[in-house]
């Protein structure tokens, strides 16, 4: 039993991570990556969102009728975003002023609605709690990546801290919504490499 | 028919939970969240105007009721004694509310500067009201019985070229400011008296 829990939390972290393998929640991946702290902020949102929703409709599952399940669904996903907003509001205001508009887009965020469809609403709680978590970390590693890249080559620094010496010239463009487009392909290219046989 | 009664049942109950949890977090937060905002958005315009008090106007604030509203008055001392208030109003601007923070020399009626302190304008355009120091700068020193209307509209206030909407609305602040202090002027000076001690 605890077997397959595990099975299903480490499966987002790499087998089928959301945005290189189920191509899932590209939007935020290209919006929020321009620093590494903006990354991990997101990141984390996204995994107390995963973890309660797919609890919930997992929980729900058998109760909720099959054809207004989507409308359920949406109702359970924004009501964790919305309390992870006031809560980012009430405790890291500068980090909810810098995320602005895409801390509620996590409600139409395809990965929270994607596991809750897909996952959570076939499968015990537990085992959705774990697919939620490792989902969530999952992203959050891969918005950390992306924007580790398009941070310190369009700014130079990391977390806000110089890498790069002081004759270092920092390519804007991958600061630019284009910029984030290509480090976005450049990283699935290499997952593709090496993932697939 | 059972059908559809269950669908709405579930649906009805599930809005009613979200109703609630979210009723209650916001009740949590209320207070950390207006500590935040008073510290991220309100301090600096506070500051702008009051650059050259003697005191911590964020400390030295009192409240009163206008009308059905609960207005904040922020308190600067020169020598010792209390001679201006902050307090904020809101105008109708393009994209929303524009919050402006007004600063009034109680003894003189004067206005002792005004700043934007939240707005939705279109960046680069209306929100010159917040950025360009110019277009604020034209209250300084202006009595609290001017016609706080932009020059088209039959004022005194010049508007900003190409961003009529975002003026009329910072105009609309003032008048609103102006309006508040006439009325509760007495009030205003009993509670700056008491400051004083």
């Amino acid at each position: 039993m605890s077997q397959s829990v595990v099975k299903e939390f480490t499966k987002g972290l790499w087998t089928e991570i959301p945005p290189f393998r189920l191509v899932l929640g590209l939007c935020p991946i290209l919006a929020v990556t321009k620093s590494v702290e903006n990354s991990i902020g997101m990141g984390l949102a996204c995994v107390f969102v995963f973890v309660f929703s797919n609890f919930l409709v997992s929980l729900l599952r058998n109760i909720i009728p099959s054809k207004v399940r989507i409308a359920g669904y949406i109702i359970i996903i924004a009501t964790f975003v919305t309390v992870v907003e006031l809560v980012m509001q009430a405790y890291t205001y500068p980090l909810f002023l810098k995320l602005g508009i895409f801390i509620p887009l996590i409600v139409v965020n395809c990965i929270a609605l994607g596991r809750a469809e897909a996952f959570a609403c076939k499968n015990p709680p537990l085992a959705s709690i774990a697919d939620g978590l490792g989902m969530g970390i999952g992203y959050t590693i891969s918005l950390c990546v992306v924007g580790a890249l398009r941070e310190s080559l369009g700014n130079g620094t990391l977390l806000g801290h110089q890498v790069f010496g002081p004759d270092f010239q920092p390519f804007r463009f991958m600061l630019e919504a284009p910029g984030a487009f290509i480090c976005l392909g450049l990283v699935l290219c290499i997952m593709n490499l090496f993932g697939k046989k | 028919m059972r059908e559809m009664i269950n669908m709405v049942v579930v649906l009805t109950l599930l809005s009613a939970f979200s109703g609630g949890l979210l009723a209650a977090v916001r009740t949590g937060t209320k207070d950390k969240i207006e500590e935040q905002v008073l510290k991220f958005q309100k301090a600096p315009a506070i500051r702008q105007i009051l650059s050259d008090v003697s005191n911590d106007p964020l400390q030295d604030r009192f409240k009163l009721m206008d009308k059905e509203q609960e207005l904040t008055f922020f308190v600067g001392k020169h020598d010792g004694k209390v001679d201006t208030v902050t307090f904020e109003t809101t105008g109708k601007g393009f994209g929303g509310d524009i919050g402006v923070m007004v600063g009034v020399n109680i003894e003189s009626d004067k206005i002792v500067g005004v700043c934007v302190t939240t707005h939705s304008e279109t960046p680069g355009i209306g929100s010159r009201a917040k950025d360009d120091p110019k277009f604020a700068a034209q209250f300084a020193g202006m009595t609290m019985d001017k016609n706080f209307a932009t020059k088209k509209d039959g004022g005194d206030i010049d508007a900003m070229s190409g961003a009529t909407v975002t003026s009329r609305g910072v105009a609309v602040a003032a008048q609103q400011a102006q309006d508040i202090y006439k009325r509760l002027k007495p009030e205003i000076q009993k509670q700056a008296a008491q400051m004083a001690k």
